[in-house]
């Protein structure tokens, strides 16, 4: 029961708190520069390919249904390229939870630095 | 007795059983409004694909590629791709940085009471919109699965008592069984039924293309035709055919990951890493989902034939005729449960989101300054709102009856969530000039240009033949406006520019320095939410 009335508290007290300074340190640390320098890497050009060849679908579709009409083997351009989206955004998800991994790795070592630099709890 | 009559009623005592075995789990707030956090990540996944997979993508989509072949299948790959949005931008941060809603996260560093009432009015207008839509939808189709043995009125009030009911008793907990179940009922009726069309045409996928690109049926002047239905362009038409098609990917893309309903599923799991594996769960259920529209869709087309689709119950009610043509009366019920179960899952999904928001965000954090005045009072206070909103899109659904024409609603929930919710989020946690008053003016303009542009487009100005009666009728029988029925393309940057303009009119010192504290607590997970026990 305790725990259950500890948990109807609803102003966030017995949560990580800190100074505005060290929220500051850990942003400017070279770790963190490093985690977010890491996770635009992937994430921008993953994001920009992804939204670029999705929308190349219904523009394709849209203003060239001729040429995506044209036959390849039992179906077409335009229902091969419509099914390969689902593969491609299978790929990028993929290829994600892989960088993510990295990306957890690096933030550990903030995370384990801040919790025993500051009593947070 | 009527086979689908008795396969409904089995879901329901399962799901009834869950909500009873779940309302033992629901104390406390946590519990309540994100079932402890302890949700595993391939459930959640599970569940997410349940909460986002609706009747209107089961029965919709294969009725949209039965009538117009492969322009409706271009319907199915925006569903799945708008989750890279969620993965790679929001499901992380928002787990890390937030408790039970979007709200949380913007509240972070901004005034707390302008942009939660906000965030509170937008949450409520998607999921309400969104439910209207479905709750109408169901009553005309639970009438047409059962055969007539229900009215209209009799299918919305059961839809909406039982969606309370799971709600109210059960809280998070007992939604996301109901969303695991519906998924592996779905997923498990999808596969059977796709099996079952390529056994129609013995496993060859030539018979099968070289039959959808011959269907025969009559058109609108009654003239028999047959065409390719592999063909893009039978149903987006030009001019303003393709850049509709644009915009609603626009929605798709933006408004997925500003959904409340598949936000709040995030704070299910025990942390971040968790939530990203649980979106990449659901994007495996809801890719291979919609890749088998092309059976459920084309074969429908093929196999039965939009001539018979027409004739008996029209767009909606193409995959359960495909399971009958193909396997008989018990397949039929079987696929009609699961699209009742369809139907279920999602629209108990909506009223959570809502009643948190509700309660968590205005009650509380508006109304009561962040203050709970007597222990247990939000969770109470979620599940009177519940009653309320339930009876109130209950009683929506019955004035407006099965004709009206509500199919704009989802356009609109898309439309909000992409303009007015995902800028605000995204802008508060990668733009440190980002203020109060930027979030105020992303939110309402996002909101307002959304409604504003539906208002003046085709789903409301249309002139319709004197035949059109009652709500099915448009409400301005003038040319429309706007031409397009996706307002995407122009109220997403209109979002995005009012939250720009609204930030850079004021200046507020405090929401750059807290800027540091969200990115740190939103990258690290530092602080985050714990899961608890129950």
């Amino acid at each position: 029961m305790a725990s259950t009335l500890k948990e109807l508290a609803v102003v966030p007290s017995k949560q990580y708190q800190a100074p505005q300074a060290i929220w500051d340190k850990i942003a400017d640390s070279k770790e963190f520069k490093d985690l977010m320098a890491t996770k635009r890497m992937f994430i921008v050009p993953a994001f920009i390919f992804f939204v670029v060849y999705y929308f190349a679908l219904p523009v394709l579709v849209g203003y060239a249904p001729q040429f995506m009409s044209t036959k390849v083997g039992f179906v077409n351009l335009a229902y091969l390229f419509a099914l390969s989206q689902f593969f491609v955004a299978w790929i990028i998800a993929g290829l994600f939870v892989k960088a993510a991994n990295n990306f957890d790795r690096l933030a550990k070592d903030i995370l384990e630095k801040a919790e025993n630099g500051k009593g947070g709890k | 007795m009527n086979i689908s009559l008795v396969m409904f009623l089995v879901f329901i005592a399962i799901t009834l059983g869950i909500t009873y075995w779940a309302s033992g789990r629901s104390a406390g707030a946590s519990a309540y409004f994100a079932a402890s956090r302890q949700i595993k990540g391939w459930q959640n996944g599970v569940a997410v694909a349940g909460d986002y997979m609706s009747a209107a993508s089961f029965l919709g989509i294969a009725g949209i590629i039965a009538f117009f072949g492969y322009d409706g299948f271009l319907y199915s790959v925006g569903w799945l791709v708008a989750y890279l949005t969620v993965l790679l931008v929001i499901a992380e941060p928002l787990r890390n940085a937030g408790k039970y809603t979007m709200a949380d996260v913007l509240a972070y560093r901004l005034k707390p009471r302008p942009v939660r009432a906000m965030a509170s009015l937008s949450t409520l207008t998607v999921s309400t919109f969104y439910m209207i839509a479905q709750m109408v939808g169901a009553g005309a189709l639970v009438k047409l699965l059962l055969g007539g043995k229900v009215t209209y009125n009799e299918a919305v009030i059961g839809v909406g008592i039982l969606m309370i009911v799971y709600v109210v008793f059960g809280g998070m907990l007992a939604t996301t069984w109901v969303q695991i179940i519906k998924a592996i009922l779905l997923m498990a009726g999808t596969v059977l039924l796709s099996i079952l069309v390529m056994a129609h045409f013995h496993f060859s996928f030539g018979q099968f293309f070289n039959a959808i690109s011959q269907v025969s049926y009559h058109d609108a002047k009654g003239q028999q035709v047959v065409k390719d239905f592999l063909q893009p362009g039978l149903r987006f038409k030009p001019p303003y055919g393709p850049l509709d098609l644009i915009s609603l990917g626009l929605a798709l893309i933006f408004g997925t990951a500003g959904l409340p309903h598949i936000l709040v599923r995030f704070y299910t799991v025990p942390d971040a890493k968790t939530a990203r594996h649980s979106v990449v769960w659901a994007m495996v259920l809801i890719g291979s989902f919609y890749i088998m529209t092309t059976f459920l869709g084309f074969g429908a087309a093929t196999i039965v034939g939009p001539d018979f689709i027409k004739a008996h119950g029209g767009n909606n009610m193409s995959a359960p005729l495909l399971a009958n043509a193909l396997a008989g009366s018990i397949f039929f019920a079987f696929i009609s449960a699961i699209a009742f179960a369809t139907i279920l899952a999602v629209v108990a999904g909506l009223t959570i989101s809502a009643t948190t928001s509700f309660s968590h965000d205005f009650w509380t954090n508006v109304v009561h300054n962040g203050v709970e005045r007597r222990p247990g009072e939000e969770v109470l206070v979620a599940r009177i709102s519940a009653f309320v909103v339930g009876g109130a899109a209950i009683a929506i659904a019955i004035v407006l009856g099965p004709t009206a024409n509500v199919a704009f609603l989802v356009a609109l929930a898309f439309a909000v969530a992409a303009s007015a919710n995902l800028p605000v989020i995204v802008l508060s946690i990668f733009w440190r000039r980002f203020n109060t008053s930027g979030a105020v003016w992303g939110l309402a303009v996002g909101l307002l240009a959304s409604i504003g542009l539906i208002v003046v487009s085709p789903s409301f100005m249309m002139i319709d033949a004197a035949t059109v009666t009652g709500t099915a009728r448009h409400l301005i029988q003038a040319k429309a406006w706007f031409p397009l029925e996706n307002p995407g393309i122009l109220s997403i940057p209109l979002g995005f520019i009012g939250a720009i303009i609204g930030t850079l009119l004021s200046s507020e010192p405090s929401s750059q320095e807290k800027f540091n504290e969200l990115l740190v607590r939103s990258n690290t997970g530092l602080g985050a939410e714990k899961a608890t026990a129950h």
